[in-house]
């Protein structure tokens, strides 16, 4: 085996520039391979966090629907035969998850599950003048909303952390809080639905990204939402679970939907075609990225095949003195895959590098505060998925032509002369 | 009783294209060992075709061939390949050495492939061959750096280096210059009678024949007795 290689050194070394250009053919599809999937990858992430990173996998919460078992199901005596029964109607059952407590600490137990957040979900008019504004009120805990969903991230103005510290305090939509024109520090008027008003202070501005959204979302900590509804401890509208296993969600919102007999809505159901975009992104990226590859093993073709006719002559004399056709192969074959093992990983280096640079460049749009350069991704697995197609494109790329050395016939070439 | 190194049994070869023509009729004979036996005959007599079908490389024939009492009728490629790397060394018309080694390294390349010996014990043995030769000067030249007398000595000492059963030769004088065609036949000459090489030349320089110790003469794929 040492022997054939450095016979597949030396005949690469004697055509040391062809190699050159083929390597260098690699090399380039490799680096745009690997930095236009980076790329790609930043910016679906980048999409990903504006939704889904801010959405909970799965969402428990109590609908308000009209009863599934209606008290006519319950007699006996009614058993048999079919119900007609028009005009059900929802009745004004509690909006608040039933035992919240229990369920919060099964929760935080179940090893599936990353973090748990509990929240309240409220509408409220803002008093501007003589105009209302509607806009949902979260009731959060900072805390856990911030390591679940990043939400000091996303506010750009005050400080995420007094909204548990300072009691009556809120944070506004900028787009709400715009339009309402009220400032840091300074208070705003709120009704809720009961009719109560509330004065509160605001501590901070909440930007998303999406206007329209802003418009009309606002967040204060729990003890205050409850405040507003003047409800208890414990009062919960919604529990928002982010799980391990992101493809499980779908399953777990089923599996605690008949535990804890709530409504439950699993993330996917609900960004199905978000998923649809970021896969559609992907696989154009990766098709350019194998196209670039293809068109180099293709180089490595041509060329490996010139060298094969150039040596005819010393492929003839190989076999004479006992080098076997398989021999001859693994030659060939290895001057293929030494091409591809170099010049691929000159690309993922040049990749890394063509990414760091993009990931350098400014790139400022005011729907995302938290963005300042172009997004890059640095996967380790694009840069196995690089790393493995140069080797199977070489491979590819260098298996025909090594096969026709293989069969070249020396008495064919000794003769001919 | 001399031991029998080469034996050919009732070899036929025909070719195919574009009409079938058979081009060697009946072949048998063996050569013994120590033996320097020249074939020689007219242009188109076959006496390449049957040597390239002694050599194992040409395996489209019919009848028998044995190397070294074993026979080489159908055994796989690689064991042909393993049999030529062993036990037949070569020496060709055109000197065909690989131009991207250098001389000592074209020497030892079937040494290597062999295997027999560690990488230090072949470059020594090939050194020695050259020094055999008379051309130890040239080991570190690149192959093509040479004059074709040469080559064809550095092709010689390549052919000596897995100490083979039989060296054969193709026309190996048939390229060069009087002076150099004496230098390899003495070489040849030397290794038959020094160190009991069997040797089987294909020539049609009827000098260099009648030289040898033993010629078979051939005519339109037969043998002539």
């Amino acid at each position: 085996m040492k022997l054939i290689i450095s016979i597949a050194q030396s005949l690469l070394l004697a055509r040391w520039r062809q190699t050159l250009i083929a390597a260098i053919g690699v090399t380039f599809s490799i680096t745009m391979f690997v930095s236009l999937l980076g790329f790609m990858n930043g910016l679906n992430e980048m999409m990903d966090s504006l939704f889904l990173n801010r959405t909970p996998h799965v969402r428990l919460y109590n609908e308000v629907k009209p009863s599934a078992i209606q008290p006519v199901y319950l007699s006996p005596a009614f058993r048999s035969g079919h119900h007609f029964i028009h005009s059900v109607k929802a009745s004004s059952s509690r909006s608040d998850i039933y035992n919240s407590g229990a369920i919060l600490e099964a929760l935080r137990k179940d090893e599936r599950v990353v973090g748990v957040a509990p929240k309240i979900l409220l509408q409220a008019f803002f008093r501007e003048g003589t105009v209302d504004i509607t806009a949902s009120v979260n009731g959060i805990e900072e805390y856990q909303e911030n390591a679940l969903f990043h939400f000091a991230e996303y506010v750009v103005a005050g400080d995420a952390s007094l909204l548990e510290k300072e009691p009556n305090s809120i944070i506004l939509g900028k787009a709400l809080a715009e339009s309402l024109l009220v400032n840091l520090r300074e208070n705003v008027q709120l009704t809720t639905a009961d009719g109560e008003r509330f004065s509160l202070k605001v501590v901070g501005f909440w930007q998303s990204g999406i206007r329209d959204y802003d418009k009309v979302q606002s967040f204060t900590s729990l003890s205050t939402a409850r405040k507003l509804l003047g409800k208890t401890q414990n009062y919960i509208t919604d529990i928002q679970i982010r799980v391990k296993d992101i493809t499980a969600a779908p399953a777990l919102a089923r599996e605690y939907s008949r535990l804890f007999n709530t409504s439950a809505q699993d993330i996917q159901t609900l960004n199905a075609e978000f998923e649809t975009g970021s896969f559609i992104r992907s696989l154009i990226s990766y098709a350019v990225g194998i196209t670039l590859l293809t068109v180099s093993g293709f180089g490595i073709y041509n060329i490996l095949n010139m060298m094969i006719y150039e040596k005819m002559d010393s492929i003839a004399i190989l076999k004479a003195t006992g080098f076997a056709g398989r021999d001859v192969k693994r030659i060939f074959i290895f001057i293929a895959m030494s091409i591809g093992v170099f010049g691929g990983l000159a690309g993922l280096i040049m990749g890394f590098l063509l990414s760091l640079g993009i990931d350098q460049l400014p790139f400022r749009t005011t729907s995302l505060p938290t963005i300042t350069t172009y997004p890059v991704s640095y996967d380790p697995f694009i840069y196995v998925i690089g790393g493995a197609f140069s080797l199977i494109s070489t491979y590819l790329a260098g298996w025909l032509p090594s096969r026709k050395a293989s069969r070249i016939d020396p008495v064919v070439i000794i003769r001919g002369k | 009783m001399a031991d029998i190194i080469l034996e050919a049994r009732n070899i036929n070869k025909y070719f195919h294209d574009p009409v079938d023509v058979k081009v060697l009729s009946d072949i048998t004979f063996s050569v013994n060992k120590g033996e320097f036996v020249a074939v020689t005959g007219k242009s188109g007599c076959g006496k390449s075709t049957l040597l390239y079908i002694l050599s194992t490389m040409d395996t489209d024939y019919e009848g028998e061939l044995l190397i070294d009492n074993i026979s080489m009728v159908n055994k796989p490629e690689p064991a042909l390949a393993r049999v030529r790397n062993e036990k037949i060394g070569f020496v060709f018309q055109f000197h065909y050495l690989l131009n991207e080694f250098s001389v000592l390294h074209n020497v030892m390349l079937p040494g290597l492939k062999l295997n027999r010996y560690p990488e230090q014990e072949v470059e020594h043995r090939a050194i020695e061959k050259l020094n055999m030769l008379g051309i130890e000067k040239l080991a570190h030249k690149k192959a093509n750096q040479l004059s074709g007398g040469e080559k064809q000595r550095v092709a010689i000492a390549r052919a000596l280096i897995n100490d083979p059963c039989i060296i054969m030769g193709d026309e190996p004088t048939g390229n060069l210059d009087k002076k150099n065609s004496e230098i390899v036949f003495d070489i040849f000459k030397r290794l038959a009678e020094e160190y009991q090489q069997t040797l089987l030349i294909v020539t049609h320089d009827q000098e260099f024949a009648s030289r040898t110790h033993r010629i078979i003469q051939m005519e339109d794929g037969k043998i002539l007795l």
